[in-house]
């Protein structure tokens, strides 16, 4: 797909999620305004997969988990506009009786999501059992996911990938929004990380860098780290971010992480953001 | 007077029923292409070499990592697989609850939870391992069934069982040798409870390794002139109410007898059968409130208050309160 009309497609899904997260005076836009590029390169360029009818065995399609669940509108309306369910339903996001749950579940039947996550932590060692699932079953898609860097402060995370290397679980990418933000501040106030980089080699993972907001950067990396899956190593991505990224009054804050716009600053950001493909 | 010898139960041997489990997990290695097993470095305890031997590709030793292990395995149902996790029942639900919660029971994973050196039978090592509060966390889980078999043949068919049940399943089972009472080729029935001993006075619903006390209770019973019948409730949940029902309308009172907390336990489970539908007389044995310590599996079953004196002593106090 060409660049120009990935970006078409982010800047309508970061106006689905102001809509969205305003509609219900809940959500998180800040991580998901600054993962939007990334999971539309993914998912509309990147991806081998089928929007309908939606497989939960996955089996010939890439697999994707969104570890940090709480990003869930981005998530909502690239499925949406990829066609996995009507974007008309955007607007049942976090509402009663509704498919699109606060964070994302699989209760309710919303295709295109086969784990329930938002209890961080848990995403890379669900990815790990299905990449395991593929190699039994000769199949060479691959497994994706997304975490937050706030979320590697939860164990579980290096349990996978200490497993994830010594098992050489090679059909796993796994992609970090490095964006140094978390609810109470940045993270190196909070628990700094560290050399996250030095981590996940020592752990004896593949570790590639990319600009979250450069789409032709966002292509290459990930085209990169595909041609690099079936040798034995587990990729880790480490893309930079902004949270709030596309609206100026959110970009850069972790003060935008939980909060919803109200209706001037609807408007506002509304205003930064061209629709393109028409407001659900 | 009643005559003892109704209440005989042939017994064709002793064994553990973790080994139970290991022989289960073989035969469904064999006939089950899509069972996968992991493991968090307990594999001799869990009795699981038999698998790893002979279906290796299908084994996964994941190291001491459960809350990463049960991941992986809600992780390998995506695409077909039907995984098995092997370890201590109590790092098989509290070490890891919220993985359970989130990955496998909300996400409707169908993920096999194999738990084994549950309750005080584990014995010498201590209250750190003996844990008594699993049934009642995983069976307050949607979608998790729950399944405590009493003997090492019920155990195995069990583990072969729950293969065919689409979702995710708690088998609790433990270490220490006990007697082999039920038939080796009985088809196990999720929720479906068997009536051990049949018997007038009283009902004995138990579970897991409280099944043998609650026969020897009645067999004790018997020669004192008491008529019990012996319910072995091997699922907690989905819970045989039908059964229990059945039972406290023959018999007006109901003994409990589990190797857990008396909170949360099998007897929560009945006690809220009969509050609804038939309020009957109930007594409980079980553990209050307390942690385990070192000791014998047999030790501590007397200590602790699990024990066959136990169950016939409840036994007589529910008789004298039917009205």
């Amino acid at each position: 797909m060409e660049i120009k009309e990935l970006e078409r497609i982010a800047s309508q899904t970061r106006r689905d999620i102001v809509r969205m997260v305003a509609a219900v005076n809940s959500g998180h836009p800040g991580g998901s305004l600054g993962c939007t590029d990334f999971l539309t390169v993914l998912y509309n360029h990147v991806m081998k997969h089928t929007p309908s009818p939606f497989s939960m065995d996955g089996i010939g399609e890439d697999v994707f988990y969104l570890s940090n669940g709480h990003i869930s509108p981005v998530w909502y309306s690239t499925l949406a506009r990829c066609g996995y369910f009507p974007v008309a339903e955007l607007g049942t996001f976090r509402k009663l009786g509704g498919r699109l749950q606060g964070h994302p579940s699989t209760d309710k039947g919303l295709p295109g999501i086969r784990a329930a996550s938002g209890s961080l932590g848990q995403g890379l060692s669900m990815a790990i059992g299905t990449a395991e699932t593929k190699k039994l079953n000769g199949d060479k898609s691959l497994v994706y996911t997304l975490h937050g860097d706030g979320e590697l402060q939860e164990g579980q995370i290096w349990e996978a990938a200490m497993y994830a290397a010594a098992k050489k679980i090679d059909n796993v990418i796994a992609t970090i929004d490095f964006n140094g933000r978390q609810i109470d501040g940045d993270v190196d106030d909070v628990l700094s990380l560290g050399n996250l980089k030095q981590k996940w080699q020592a752990f004896g993972w593949e570790v590639l860098e990319m600009d979250g907001h450069n789409m032709q950067e966002l292509i290459d990396t990930l085209s990169k780290a595909k041609s690099m899956t079936g040798q034995g190593k587990p990729i880790c991505i480490m893309m930079t971010t902004e949270m709030g990224q596309g609206v100026d009054f959110m970009v850069g804050s972790h003060k935008w992480h939980g909060v919803a716009p109200n209706e001037e600053q609807l408007a506002d950001a509304l205003s930064q953001l061209e629709e393109t493909l028409g407001d659900y | 007077m009643i005559d003892s010898m109704e209440k005989h139960v042939e017994v064709t041997g002793k064994k553990d029923t973790r080994s139970g489990f290991g022989e289960g997990l073989h035969e469904l290695g064999k006939i089950n292409a899509n069972v996968v097993a992991l493991c968090a470095d307990l594999t001799g305890s869990l009795k699981m070499n038999a698998f790893e031997n002979d279906f290796p590709e299908r084994f996964f030793q994941v190291g001491i990592a459960e809350a990463n292990m049960m991941g992986i395995a809600a992780g390998m149902t995506v695409g077909g697989k039907i995984p098995y996790t092997g370890t201590f029942a109590n790092f098989s639900t509290g070490r890891v609850y919220d993985q359970i919660r989130q990955s496998i029971a909300y996400s409707q994973k169908n993920v096999k939870i194999c738990a084994s050196h549950a309750g005080l039978t584990l014995g010498e090592d201590g209250a750190t391992h003996q844990i008594l509060e699993d049934i009642g966390m995983m069976k307050m889980l949607p979608n998790m069934a729950v399944i405590v078999p009493c003997d090492f043949n019920q155990t195995k068919q069990a583990t072969i069982a729950i293969a065919d049940h689409d979702g995710p399943v708690y088998l609790r089972f433990g270490r220490p040798s006990v007697p082999i009472f039920t038939p080796a080729d009985k088809k196990f029935e999720i929720g479906k409870a068997d009536i051990i001993l049949e018997g007038a006075d009283v009902s004995i619903i138990a579970c897991g390794h409280l099944v043998w006390k609650a026969i020897e209770a009645a067999q004790q019973l018997a020669e004192q002139g008491i008529d019990a019948e012996v319910i072995n409730m091997h699922t907690i949940k989905p819970l045989d109410e039908a059964a229990i029902l059945a039972t406290a309308t023959k018999t007006g009172c109901v003994v409990t007898a589990e190797e857990h907390m008396l909170n949360g336990g099998l007897g929560d489970s009945v006690a809220q059968v009969l509050a609804r539908h038939l309020p009957t007389p109930q007594e409980y044995v079980g553990v209050n409130d307390s942690f385990g310590e070192s000791g014998t599996p047999d030790e501590l079953m007397a200590k602790y208050g699990i024990d066959t004196k136990d169950v016939i002593e409840a036994a007589k106090r529910v008789i004298g309160r039917k009205k």
